[in-house]
């Protein structure tokens, strides 16, 4: 038996009594922070003092890969191998970590000090190889250091215009959040209004047009309503999310108190990923500098209008990702989508009406206020209305976030990041194997490509996903059949496992996978790719298993496996 | 009432009623493991896949409810490879031999227990740590129904949840406690809904081992630990 610490545990327990289940999470995090890991004997407190079942207890730790369940080293090393890492050498690091500890990736020294493991995408792929370190409750990236520091670079930067200078913008610089200010002086109804007729739409993923989804949720019965930003960037390749809020983080806050105050919702929720717990004393200064200007709170600059923001933490999960997983996760559940319908905005977080919204998504809000929806109409295209974060890695000279209007094509983006090697146009069009668009849920190009234009409709009508803005390059030099192993390990990671066809889909494409990259196929592998590949597309609950063979079906379609 | 398109057959079906009832009620099979009528629909194994006009993805018939006009094919292309691989995942990850059942649709859809070689099974050890049942999770097909019955659905007693995710999910207690350990009252409701014999009373699987019934009362575990509890 281990022995624990049980007043320093509960003391640490205590805040998240309040919350009831929904204090799972953040209690299992302050449980894991004293104890190193999560004893037996400190989940039943837990569960005691939150009243909480303690299988149920037990099944959470089991779903979160950040919680563990046997001691661990009191520092642990996590080394991203997943595909742009693994470009950039991540394996080899992650394998001379463990041999000068003597240790294999996932284990411990024997003294205790250093648990090294290997680790998914952890959002710093223009930084690659990455690697994330807590020390005593200490978060580093790098070799020490306590935050990433991404390049960032554009044509017409608005939304990154106070992005990429190694730290957060303050509120004296960021301004007096004129936006809100502006938004304030209008009607709930007009702010959702002005967000329709910019024609923004979600740059999460989904594509979902935004002032549709807020209007339903101000449409809908029930309170009270809530908005959540989906800070959970997981998908392999987008480190966007995690630049703006590092950077330019009252633009996030002003998002959303706009949309608090366009759908009538009180109170907010940042849902950030476990792996970006780095964040969250930005976030806090971030609150705290807000609350005192009168921006966030009580009666928010005199109008009448008070919300609240809370944070909460994920602990190593992709499909939290997913919106109805990341309330189940915020509810203090496994992280288990809901079917839908009924969708968020009428059967949200709590069961009650919810607006979520991307990072990025949440930046475009106080833009379109301050420009007016007109004005930023004349941004990108028609029917891709407003600039647009790339998050461009792999073979490129330049690694990093672009920001560009809607319609630059991808030949142009990729001159900008100085092609494969920072040769010329021509020399890059050859040493393109292949581009991986939309991340890991997403598809392959070509050099054929690279006359599309970067927007919603052309790159559905090329057969291609926007998905959550992730360009990744892979020249001649790459096996492919390695990078597509890499993703397929990702899904097979990363199912929550709920419905049949994905979680023994992700593990059988895996299985096929790793022998193609083996060169040990056996005869109709490519038939039960393609089976167990439309059968996750087609009959999988969420948009996990909807997309987990998306790539995998696109190379064989474009003939690069 | 109201009036949809089954297979190119109209039907009138109860307003309200899911796809499932309304074609069980026309005299149309389709195909459910994790369903039951004591559980709530999750629509997790996705057996019941159908194809609605309109939608671009297959649709769980457990799950959506009738609307007037719908048409649906319960036997498409798209509907039997996906049940067929499914099946075939199935057989390739669990014991399926003590669910004739599953057996049963894995033959009425073409599916092959071989179709994919060097699969990883789920092969995990028998679990036999109480005097009531016997835990074989080699034979779980995670239809959910135990902890559902466990908790919500029927018991509120929480014994049971998960432990894993993905593809290595596992149907666990409490750090793997011994059921005697765990809050389990024995009410048996989870065996009851178990569709493959993964949870089986402890009597039928002495019996399957070879015992004889009179052998078995003087052997049961249980009478003898409830003696020391005392
Ligand atoms: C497996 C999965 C993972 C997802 N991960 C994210 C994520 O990390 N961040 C995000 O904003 N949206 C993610 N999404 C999309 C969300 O479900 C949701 O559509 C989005 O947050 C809505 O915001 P938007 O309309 O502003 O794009 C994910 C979806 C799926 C299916
Ligand atoms: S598709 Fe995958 S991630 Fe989504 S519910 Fe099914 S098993 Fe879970």
């Amino acid at each position: 038996m281990s022995e624990i610490n049980l007043p320093a545990l509960r003391n640490a327990i205590s805040p998240y009594l309040p919350l009831g289940r929904s204090g799972l999470l953040p209690a299992l995090h302050a449980a894991q922070a004293v104890c190193g890991w999560i004893p037996p004997e400190a989940a039943a407190e837990v569960a005691r003092l939150l009243n909480v079942p303690l299988a149920e207890v037990h099944g959470v730790i089991e779903f979160y890969s950040l919680f563990y369940n046997e001691p661990v080293g009191r520092r642990i090393t996590r080394v991203c191998t997943d595909v742009a890492c693994a470009l950039k050498g991540g394996d080899a690091l992650l394998n001379g970590l463990c041999a000068q500890h003597g240790i294999r990736p996932g284990q411990t020294t024997l003294d205790g000090a250093v648990t090294i493991e290997s680790a998914p995408c952890l959002g710093m792929c223009d930084l690659a190889p990455a690697v994330l370190t807590v020390d005593d409750g200490r978060w580093t990236v790098g070799d020490g250091k306590l935050r990433p520091r991404s390049p960032i670079y554009g044509l017409n930067r608005l939304l990154t215009a106070r992005c990429g200078r190694g730290r957060q913008t303050t509120l004296a610089e960021y301004g007096g959040y004129e936006a809100l200010r502006k938004a304030l002086r209008m009607t709930p109804e007009q702010v959702v209004a002005e967000i329709k007729a910019s024609g923004l739409v979600g740059r999460g993923g989904a594509a979902f047009p935004t002032g549709v989804k807020w209007e339903g949720a101000a449409k809908a019965e029930g309170s009270p309503k809530y908005v959540v930003c989906n800070t959970d960037e997981s998908e392999p390749g987008t480190f966007k999310d995690r630049v703006l809020l590092m950077d330019d983080p009252h633009s996030v806050l002003e998002g959303m108190l706009i949309a608090g105050y366009a759908i009538g919702a009180a109170r907010g929720y940042f849902y950030v990923r476990g792996e970006y717990a780095y964040m969250l004393p930005v976030l806090q200064a971030v609150f705290d500098s807000a609350r005192k200007a009168g921006l966030l709170g009580e009666n928010i600059l005199n109008s009448g209008f008070s919300f609240e923001v809370e944070i909460r933490l994920g602990a190593g999960a992709y499909i939290c990702g997913e919106e109805t997983a990341l309330f189940e996760s915020i509810e203090g559940k496994r992280g288990f989508p809901r079917i839908k319908p009924p969708f968020p905005t009428t059967h949200g977080l709590f069961g009650k009406p919810t607006v979520i919204n991307n990072v990025e998504t949440m930046c475009n809000v106080p833009l379109i206020l301050k420009m007016g929806a007109q004005a930023y109409r004349q941004i990108g295209t028609e029917k891709s209305t407003g600039p647009k974060l790339f998050c461009v890695s792999g073979d490129v000279a330049r690694p990093g976030v672009y920001e560009v209007p809607f319609g630059v094509t991808l030949r142009e983006l990729l001159a900008m990041a100085g092609g494969t090697d920072g040769g010329t146009e021509k020399e890059t069009e050859k040493q393109i194997q292949a581009i991986l668009f939309g991340g890991a849920a997403g598809t392959f190009a070509t050099a054929e490509h690279l006359d599309v234009r970067l927007t919603f409709e052309d790159l559905r009508a090329a057969g291609l996903s926007l998905g959550s803005g992730v360009v990744m390059v892979f020249d001649h030099s790459r096996d492919l059949r390695k990078v597509l192993t890499k993703l397929g390990h990702f899904f097979a990671h990363e199912s929550c496992g709920k419905c049949y066809p994905c979680q023994m889909g992700t593990q059988r494409q895996l299985e096929i996978l790793e022998r193609l990259a083996e060169g040990k196929s056996l005869p109709g592998d490519r038939e039960r790719l393609q089976d167990v590949g439309w059968t996750m597309t087609d009959a999988s609950l969420c948009g996990l298993g909807q997309t987990a063979a998306s790539a995998v079906l696109s190379a064989m379609k474009l003939g690069l496996v | 009432m109201l009036k949809i398109v089954l297979d190119g057959q109209e039907v009138m079906t109860a307003e309200g009623a899911t796809l499932l009832e309304a074609a069980r009620a026309a005299g149309i099979e389709i195909p459910t493991i994790c369903w039951h009528p004591a559980t709530t629909a999750n629509g997790l194994c996705r057996l019941c896949v159908v194809e609605v006009e309109g939608m671009r993805l297959l649709q769980p018939a457990c799950i959506v409810r009738v609307a007037e006009g719908m048409k649906v094919q319960t036997r498409s292309e798209r509907v039997i490879r996906a049940r067929r691989t499914i099946l075939e995942m199935l057989a390739s990850s669990v014991d399926l031999s003590d669910s004739p059942e599953i057996r049963a649709l894995m033959q009425e859809y073409h599916a092959s227990a071989e179709r994919f070689p060097g699969a990883k099974r789920r092969d995990v050890p028998l679990k036999d740590d109480n005097p009531m049942y016997v835990r074989d999770y080699a034979k779980c097909v995670l239809c959910w129904r135990c902890v559902q019955v466990c908790a919500e659905d029927a018991q509120y007693t929480y014994a049971i949840n998960f432990s894993g995710r993905g593809y290595e999910t596992e149907i666990g207690t409490f750090f793997d406690a011994p059921m005697p350990a765990t809050t389990c009252v024995f009410c048996g409701q989870c065996v009851g809904v178990c569709p493959t014999g993964a949870l089986k009373p402890k009597r039928e699987f002495l019996l399957e081992q070879g015992l004889k019934p009179e052998e078995i009362v003087t052997r049961s575990s249980g009478r003898k630990q409830r003696r020391e509890n005392r």
